[in-house]
Parts: C-alpha cells; sequence; structure tokens
C-alpha cells in the first residue's frame, strides 16, 4: 500500500502577530514554523500502517516555497521515505488553487490513501483535503478521530454533535484527520540523520487561475478591562444582574 | 542565535526534538521527581528511544551518528527543564561512555557501547575519591596484578549513577611508585540496584553483564540539587577483573580521564547554560505578567535591566559553549576554550538563578514555581567535573603557556 500525505508549514500560533504593511498578510517576520498539527497526526497515522508493515511507502507531498523542505524533513525524520515539494513564490489563500495542484501531483502516483490535516492553523479553511478528494474522484471521509486499515476497506470515527458516527470506505480514499487519532511522534535523531539522504524532489505547483483572494485582515479588538463590582457575598446580586443583563451570559 | 553559523538545519531539528520531549515529559515530572529524589527511570526510557543517550557515537556502535554540536544541543535543551535529566544524559555519555568509544579495543567497544548508546543500561564513571577530588593524581583505589586478572580495591565518590548504572569506567593505581603514570583505568560491571523497576520498564538492566563479585555502590547521597539524578559511592572489595577489562595500556589512566574531563567541560558548560536559560525564560515570562503599582514589573527599569544582564551574559555563553563544541569538532585544540564555557557558564547559572528567584519574589522562593529548584541546581556546576578554581588553573596554564613561548 501507498500512502501520500499532504502536510502544510503554518506559523507557531504561540506568538502575537502583527499585519504587514501590505495589509492582507501576516507579517513572517520573526514568526516561527512547524508542521501545522492537524497534519502531523496524518503523518503519524500513515507511519502507523507502515510500522505494521500495511504500508509499503509513506511520500509527504507539501505547496509553498523552499521553506517547506525543512517541514518535509521534519515528516521524513520522523520516518516517511520521500518527499514531493510543490514549489510556489507564495502559499495561496484559494483552497481550489492548491487542491488542484495536489490533485495534479497526486492522481497517477498509484495511491492507496491521501491523507490530509482536517484543516490548517493558519488558514483554517478545511477545504483543501475534501476538494482533492473530489478533483480526485475518490470517497472522501473528513475529520476523523480513529482509523483501521484492512485490506482495501478502511473503517473511521467522526466525531459529530452530540455524539459519534462510524463510517466504512473502500481504498482508494482521501481522509482528513482531526485531533484525538494519535499523538505524533518525535523525529529521533537517527531518523533526523537518516532524512537526509532521503529523496525530496522539488517541481512547480500547477496552481492555475486563482479565484479568492484576501483583501485585508485586521486584529481582533481589543477586550475592555474588566470591572470590580464589589466584595462577598453583597456583590452577587449585582454580579448576576449585570451577567445577565450586560454580558448576556447567563 | 538560530540563524548562528554554529547550527545547521539538521541541528535545529535535533533541538526541537529534545525541545518537544522536555516539554511534553520533563516539565510536568521535574517538580515532583525533585522533591522525592527519585532517579527517572520511564524518562531514560524515552530518551533511549529517542537517541538521546548515544548522540555523538557512530550507527554501527548504536549511536545516532550526529556530531558533538549536536549532542552539546541536546544537553542544553533538556537542561532548560531540568538539569537532572540533562546529567543523566551528559554523565552517560561523555563519562560512562566516551572513555570506552574513544581508548578502547574493538572487542570492548562493540561489547559495551551499544548496550550504553542504546540506553539498554546507564554508565558512569568512577574518578572521584575521598581523598582525590580536584588532585586526581592522590588517587588511593589499587588494582594489583595476579596472573591474567587485576584485583581491585578501593572507593569512589560522588559517582553520578553508582547506583542505577551497571558499566562503569574505573581508574585504580597499577603502580604506585610512577605518580600519575602508574594509573590505568578499566571496566567494572555490576547490577543496577533498580533490578525491579528495570524489569519493569524494560531497560536498566543487561543479563550477559557480570555481576563482579565485591563490586558494588554504597549511599545514596542526599543533595541540594540535581535530585532525581543517581549519585552514590562506589566500593571495591577484592573485585577480581579480567586483564581484557583493561582499558588502553597501564599506566594511560590519567591522560585518558584528563581527555575525557576536557571535553565533559563543553557539556557540563552547556547544562549551566541551560540552567540559566531556563531560569530566564521563567523570569521574563513571570516579569510581564506579574502586576505591581498597576503595571507589569517587567515595565520598570529594576527589573528589565536585570532581564537584561541576564540575556546578554546567556548569549555570551552560548558563544563560548558552541565556539569550544565548534573547535573540537573540526579538531582543533579546545582545552582553553572549554575550560573558559565551563568556567563563565556556571557561574553565570547560579547569577542567573539568584536574580530569577529575585524576580519571582516570594513566589520564587517557593516550590510552586521552579526556578528555586534551578537555583539548587545550578550550584554543583560550579563544583562538579572540575571546580571553578581548577577551571582557572586549567585557563592561567593555557594563558602563560603563550607568554612564554
Amino acid at each position: 500500500m501507498k500512502i501520500a500525505v499532504c502536510i502544510k508549514r503554518v506559523p507557531d500560533m504561540d506568538v502575537r502577530f502583527k499585519i504587514a504593511a501590505i495589509g492582507n498578510a501576516v507579517d513572517e517576520a520573526g514568526l516561527k514554523f512547524d508542521m501545522n498539527d492537524f497534519d502531523s497526526w496524518a503523518v503519524e497515522a500513515a507511519l502507523q500502517i507502515k510500522d505494521r508493515d500495511a504500508a509499503t511507502e509513506v511520500v509527504i507531498v507539501s505547496l509553498g516555497t523552499d521553506a517547506v523542505q525543512e517541514t518535509i524533513r521534519k515528516a521524513l525524520a520522523m520516518g516517511a521515505d520521500r518527499g514531493v515539494e510543490l514549489k510556489t513564490d507564495h502559499i495561496p489563500f484559494d483552497g481550489l488553487a492548491i487542491a488542484r495542484a495536489l490533485a495534479a501531483e497526486l492522481k497517477d502516483g498509484g495511491y492507496d490513501l491521501v491523507l490530509f490535516g482536517k484543516q490548517s492553523a493558519d488558514s483554517s479553511n478545511g477545504v483543501v483535503g475534501a476538494m482533492v478528494g473530489e478533483l480526485l474522484g475518490l470517497p472522501l471521509v473528513t475529520a476523523i478521530s480513529k482509523l483501521e486499515i484492512s485490506g482495501q476497506k478502511g473503517s473511521a470515527k467522526r466525531e459529530i454533535e452530540g455524539g459519534q458516527e462510524f463510517v466504512e470506505f473502500p481504498l482508494p480514499a482521501v481522509l482528513t484527520i482531526d485531533q484525538g487519532l494519535n499523538i505524533a511522534r518525535y523525529p529521533a535523531l537517527k531518523g533526523i540523520m537518516a532524512a537526509k539522504k532521503k529523496p525530496l524532489e522539488v517541481k512547480p505547483a500547477q496552481l492555475g487561475a486563482q479565484t479568492v483572494t484576501v483583501t485585508q485582515m485586521e486584529l481582533p479588538p481589543e477586550r475592555a478591562p474588566g470591572r470590580i463590582i464589589g466584595e462577598g457575598v453583597a456583590a452577587v446580586p449585582e454580579l448576576v444582574r449585570l451577567l445577565q443583563t450586560e454580558a448576556k451570559v447567563l | 542565535m538560530d540563524d548562528s553559523f554554529y547550527f545547521s538545519e539538521q541541528h535545529l531539528a535535533v533541538r526541537d526534538t529534545v525541545r518537544g520531549f522536555a516539554r511534553d515529559h520533563v516539565a510536568p515530572v521535574a517538580a515532583k521527581l525533585d522533591a522525592e529524589g527519585k532517579f527517572l527511570w520511564d524518562n531514560v526510557k524515552g530518551m533511549g528511544e529517542l537517541g538521546l543517550l548515544g548522540v555523538p557515537w557512530p550507527e554501527e556502535l548504536g549511536g545516532a551518528g550526529l556530531d558533538l554540536t549536536s549532542y552539546i544541543i541536546a544537553i542544553h535543551e533538556m537542561a532548560k527543564v531540568d538539569a537532572s535529566h540533562a546529567i543523566t544524559i551528559s554523565a552517560h555519555t561523555t563519562l560512562g561512555t566516551s572513555p570506552i568509544v574513544k581508548f578502547g579495543n574493538d572487542a570492548q567497544r562493540k561489547r559495551y557501547v551499544p548496550l550504553l548508546a542504546s540506553g539498554k543500561v546507564l554508565g558512569g564513571f568512577g574518578l572521584t575519591e575521598p581523598s582525590a577530588g580536584s588532585d586526581a593524581g592522590g588517587t588511593r583505589t589499587r588494582a594489583e596484578k595476579r596472573g591474567d586478572r587485576y584485583i581491585i580495591n578501593g572507593s569512589k565518590i560522588f559517582i553520578t549513577h553508582g547506583g542505577v548504572g551497571e558499566i562503569f569506567v574505573v581508574t585504580a593505581v597499577t603502580d604506585p611508585s610512577r605518580g600519575t603514570k602508574g594509573i590505568s583505568s578499566f571496566i567494572l560491571t555490576k547490577p543496577t540496584t533498580d533490578l525491579e523497576t528495570a524489569k519493569q520498564i524494560g531497560i536498566g538492566h543487561d543479563e550477559s553483564l557480570p555481576a563482579m563479585k565485591g563490586f558494588r555502590a554504597g549511599k545514596k547521597e542526599d543533595k541540594l540539587g540535581w535530585r532525581s539524578s543517581d549519585t552514590r559511592e562506589l566500593i571495591f572489595e577484592d573485585v577480581e577483573v579480567p586483564e581484557e577489562n583493561r582499558l588502553g595500556n597501564e599506566g594511560e589512566g590519567f591522560t585518558n580521564f584528563m581527555q575525557t574531563l576536557d571535553s565533559g567541560r563543553i557539556g557540563i558548560g552547556a547544562l549551566s547554560l541551560g540552567i540559566a536559560e531556563g531560569a530566564y525564560e521563567q523570569a521574563l515570562r513571570y516579569a510581564s505578567e506579574r502586576k505591581q503599582f498597576g503595571k507589569p514589573i517587567a515595565d520598570f527599569q529594576g527589573v528589565q535591566f536585570q532581564l537584561s544582564d541576564m540575556a546578554t551574559e546567556i548569549e555570551a555563553g552560548r558563544h563560548l559553549v558552541f565556539h569550544a563544541a565548534w573547535l573540537s569538532q573540526h579538531g582543533k585544540p579546545f582545552g582553553k576554550e572549554a575550560a573558559m564555557a565551563k568556567l563563565f557558564c556556571s557561574e553565570l547559572a547560579m547569577r542567573a538563578t539568584t536574580k530569577a528567584v529575585q524576580i519571582h519574589g516570594g513566589y520564587g522562593y517557593t516550590k510552586d514555581y521552579p526556578v528555586e529548584r534551578m537555583m539548587r541546581d545550578a550550584k554543583i556546576c560550579e563544583i562538579g567535573e572540575g571546580t571553578s578554581e581548577i577551571q582557572r588553573l586549567v585557563i592561567g596554564r593555557h594563558i602563560l603557556r603563550g607568554l612564554t613561548a
């Protein structure tokens, strides 16, 4: 079985962001980047299948500038076999353009499984995996939190509002991964050594037309400062009244 | 300093792995292990699996096959979160394993290094004795040749992994008439003192290593810091050691351990730097959150200047440590630079942790924050693997040699 995992390089979310001077993008100066968390669980899922000898090859695909090579190599250090960079001068916002470029790369690859994180931490569109499924004409299951593959069949669990959903699908299939499926491994030091020697192919991304663009970005408004209305039991009635009438949370 | 020429993308990848492991597996247990003085067995297993217990050794000997800088990064990164974990890596690798890698013959390397590099068992180094500390030439432990074996008698103190470890490189006098040239080193083995735990977690003990009769660990030290690292006495009573366990030729023990200590100083420098940096990061966060007189205390110059001084000294320390590592890795002389890195960073660790406690105020003095542990962990860095006084002697020797040449 051959598995492709599509990963995205995203900024570390644990920082205060600034908007770049052009007004429609984040200022990347000083930001740290890493693999999108959802994507790291997709990589882990693929590697777990490989660890059971159920997969022969795990291929990592990432679209972006040459900086994505670092992220691809992290996945190779975790244990994936080879990487493909679909080179662009920037990652477009248009999910369909990205999906077309990925589908063009994946369609003749002979993959039995194509895995995605369910969304990226930066743009949070959550559409690329689904669009690739559509473009490839393959069964698609999104946001799975449990996965079993046996032979040419798979089953998965999805967390839905107020319950869980169990689904079955034939391979080949496209899946997007939710939190809770697994905990991604750290690249072991031997893996980091080995990653240097693994193939990483660079190809131009076939993005095609981009129809959706970001025109402007704004930071969330500053929160109003808190207010102390009194102390002790005496203040409770007034607090409850304000929570009901002003904050409208009760 | 990520963009510095000292670091490749691969080095940063190593750092990220250690950083992730330290954040997820070390930070949550460090305070508890410290309070209970318990050895960090569970994490030894995790560190072994990641390759952190044999970073610089070749892959054919079971190591990760990475360079010295990667190894130093691992110690530094771990020490930011917990010094006991960092000294476990350092003492096991530099003191316990490197003498066998560097001075052992092929058979010895193949026999012992894979067990150590994989973290299957822990190693240690027996040098210090009750009357031979800074003056390692004062070694009293005696090894007398009898036929094809040596009989070893004596004791060592303050030995990291003395109890938990199984493979030890130990120095002993083979020829008392020759002073330091009469000291040799030997590989000794014994079962770990934590056999039960070892069986449970599946590492820490190897059946194939002989339990040498008369070789045992003594009492465990109750220490100010590094409390979840295992420090004990080693006792030798008529221990029979086969000749094949001698490391190198007779009389080479002293020069060999001087070399081991030389490179060990870079590691302790990195460990000290890590403690300083960990304390600084804590202080920086606290100062930006803690409000007094209506604003974060970091807005007050009195606090800000302390943070600025810490940051500047840490940056200087990084250059000393990673420059010494770079020199060593490129086969250049590094003895002076290693001693300088160890001296500067260990004293920095004391200054930085003391400041970090001060910035935390009363909270810093409690066990609710990690900075008091870091302050306790810092002190030994000025003592272990050569006191600051000895580092100054080493540096003095180097600079005076330059004058007279």
